[in-house]
């Protein structure tokens, strides 16, 4: 395994690529020699965070600072978003995919980012206007709480857990391959780093740390594409050409004769064997694309500005930064195999890229750059990291304080002193637990755990969120268990389908046919939540839809909001 | 705390009775829902275009390098942000104003 267990490698593995195409997850890692500039830079990056999570600390006293951070602009949320969505593997994965292979990098990125408009035209304002800390609050908002906040928050923990799961493993080998660090070292590193900017910092210390590493990574990723293009003379065609004749070259050389050689060559220009199956791209796509607007470590981030107005400039800026730096990583994609390919320093041989598969761009920032610049987006890939766990962590920790302890346990009554130390218990466990499943998964097959995360985002919490907004009808009953049977049969499919049936527990067949569930799951959910709230007839029911009008009311113009300030 | 609803203010009474809020309530809700349905047709006919027809999609466009594949890609990124845009731009605008003209006074 590689680092390529991040978000887009799994999507590779995921739709049946695993073996010998997709050579940009295969392959041995390669432990590098210690890298001291890196480890320079990534300590400057610690010690700004450090500094910002002390500050935050001083200033995060009561829950809603815990939770909100005490407030910011909707074009810092935009930044912190694109900072909490962007991971290393978009950075890494994509362009060594498309180093290899050309075209097919591109399709992964514009399904991460077609979820967006979702998000911002079903749920985002509504989100904002009824809700305070957690997507739960809004979730559950004319329902009885008990129900629909468990089933919330035994969603967020899942949702919250396999997307940690694959960062972790990810982040380990990736620091072993960058800097040179032991396995254990790297995961304890960032495990530790986490816990210390949730813990001490909450929301506001998680806010800048994404923020800053979404300048860094864009800066960086520009740096590079400035860079490449001079090389090129500014000219995206002459860039496609000249990548072109690369693999037409290298073609050649490994014998082909001149026709299949320029047919192999003119092959990046097009899609290849990504999309096989029209019905697993299409529901691989739905899974990314509705798993988007039910991602709780992104839902979060809606409460941390003041109105709906606010929310949804979050929103298009996430979508510019994320959008650009897409497309930036398709122009390093090709850069790489224009300024990489022929050069013994970063090729073997036989064509592979030096120190692992997922090395395009690290290379290409020592070519363009030099040892200085490579340290500088080591440094970039190591904060990548971190800003994306310290999101999930601070999600996770709302669920159990917010959700189970003080909406369940507490009824709606816990005393906010003891509400804010049990999310920071919360906070410890998770980063001790997620060093140790680290530790336990390190040599496992996580490749799935992201695109299932996805899978569930989309068949459990977006249903509930979007039936609860806006279906007069939707009742306790039918959120709860709509929701858990979503859920449940997202995760079902999963492990019946290839990529866990076959790819881990090694049966011949996959019983279910597809890489993902969600063009099933997602309208299982519901048809599952519609089917139980008209059959529901018992008297919480009446008290469910009659708090609709009200509800609703309150969704468009925002009356009562909660604004995301220090009280 | 989402607290139930049991107490409605002076406020929401009157602008639910406000067939403003209604018809505000419906225009919103009706171009989001449209936005949405582009969003889902378009993408789901870029990826169909991929799965049913390569060789259309290697296609160069204008004889030079640059194939179709490319410029409906690069389509795709541009397009949602622009979607995202074309919202934001609607609703900070026509409709919040629409919606602090109904929070600040009563109906005549």
């Amino acid at each position: 395994m590689t680092p390529s267990l991040f978000r887009c490698a799994g999507l590779l593995a995921l739709l049946g690529w695993a073996t010998g195409a997709n050579a940009a997850i295969a392959g041995a890692v390669a432990r590098q020699p210690t890298n001291w500039t890196a480890i320079l830079m990534f300590g400057g990056f610690v010690a700004i965070t450090l500094w910002i999570t002390g500050a935050a600390a001083r200033r995060t006293r009561t829950v809603s600072d815990f939770y909100t951070g005490g407030g910011i602009t909707g074009f810092q949320n935009g930044l912190a978003m694109a900072g909490d969505y962007c991971s290393a593997a978009s950075f890494l994965g994509i362009t060594s995919q498309i180093f290899n292979d050309g075209y097919d990098g591109l399709i992964y990125a514009i399904g991460f980012l077609v979820g967006w408009p979702i998000v911002l035209f079903l749920v985002a304002e509504k989100l904002r206007n009824l809700g305070r800390f957690t997507f739960a609050d809004v979730a559950s908002y004319r329902f009885m709480q008990g129900p629909v906040r468990s089933f919330s928050a035994v969603s967020t923990l899942l949702v919250v857990s396999f997307y940690l799961i694959a960062q972790m493993v990810g982040a380990g080998q990736l620091i072993q391959l960058l800097f040179g660090l032991p396995y254990l070292i790297a995961i304890i590193v960032v495990g530790g780093l986490m816990m210390v900017y949730v813990l001490f910092g909450g929301m506001r210390a998680t806010s800048w740390v994404q923020i800053i590493k979404a300048v860094m990574l864009l800066c960086g990723a520009t740096f590079l594409v400035l860079g490449v293009m001079s090389s090129v003379g500014f000219s995206l065609e002459a860039l496609f050409a000249k990548a072109v004749a690369v693999k037409t070259r290298l073609a050649l050389e490994s014998g082909l004769s001149p026709a299949d050689a320029a047919a192999k060559g003119r092959a990046i220009m097009g899609p290849g064997g990504f999309i096989k199956d029209p019905i697993s791209a299409l529901s691989f796509g739905f899974a990314l694309m509705l798993g988007t607007a039910g991602l709780p470590h992104i839902l979060m981030r809606f409460f941390t500005v003041p109105d709906a107005r606010e929310a949804r400039k979050s929103i298009l800026w996430a979508t510019v930064w994320i959008g650009y730096f897409y497309a930036l990583t398709f122009i390093l994609g090709f850069g790489a195999i224009v300024m990489i390919s022929f050069n013994p320093d970063y090729v073997d041989a036989a064509g592979a890229l030096r120190g692992g598969n997922n090395m395009a761009v690290m290379h290409l920032a020592h070519a363009i750059g030099g040892n200085l610049f490579l340290g500088f987006i080591s440094a970039v890939a190591f904060a990548t990291i971190l800003a994306v766990v310290a999101g999930l962590t601070l999600s996770a920790a709302s669920a159990i304080s917010h959700d189970v302890y003080a909406s369940v346990i507490r009824k709606g009554d816990a005393d906010p002193v003891k509400e804010l130390r049990v999310s920071r218990i919360t906070t410890i466990l998770l980063g001790i637990a997620a060093i140790i499943l680290g530790v336990v998964f390190q040599k496992q097959n996580v490749a799935f755990m992201v695109s299932l995360a996805f899978a569930l985002a989309a068949s459990g919490n977006f249903p509930v969120l979007v039936m609860s907004l806006l279906w007069k009808g939707c009742t306790t009953k039918g959120a709860a268990w709509g929701g858990a049977i979503g859920l449940l049969s997202a995760f079902v499919l999963t492990v019946l389908s290839p990529v866990i049936w076959v790819a881990v527990f090694h049966f011949e067949s996959a019983i279910f046919p597809y890489s993902s569930p969600a063009l099933f799951s997602v309208p299982a959910a519901f048809l599952a939540i519609w089917l139980i709230s008209t059959l529901d007839r018992s008297p919480r029911s009446a008290i469910d839809r009659a708090a609709y009008p009200e509800q609703r009311l309150r969704s468009e113009t925002g009356i009562g909001v909660h604004a995301a300030a220090d009280h | 705390m989402a607290t139930p609803p049991h107490s409605r203010s002076a406020l929401e009474a009157r602008i639910a009775a406000d067939p403003r809020y209604v018809a505000l309530v419906r225009d919103r809700q009706r171009f989001s829902w449209i936005l949405t349905a582009i969003t889902v047709i378009v993408y789901s006919s870029f990826i169909s275009l991929i799965a049913f027809d390569k060789p259309l999609m290697a296609q160069p466009v204008g004889g030079g390098t640059i194939s179709l594949a490319v410029v409906l890609g690069a389509a795709m990124l541009v397009g949602t942000v622009a979607i995202c845009a074309v919202y934001v731009w609607r609703a900070n605008g026509s409709y919040d104003a629409r919606l602090a003209e109904l929070l600040a006074e009563p109906r005549a």
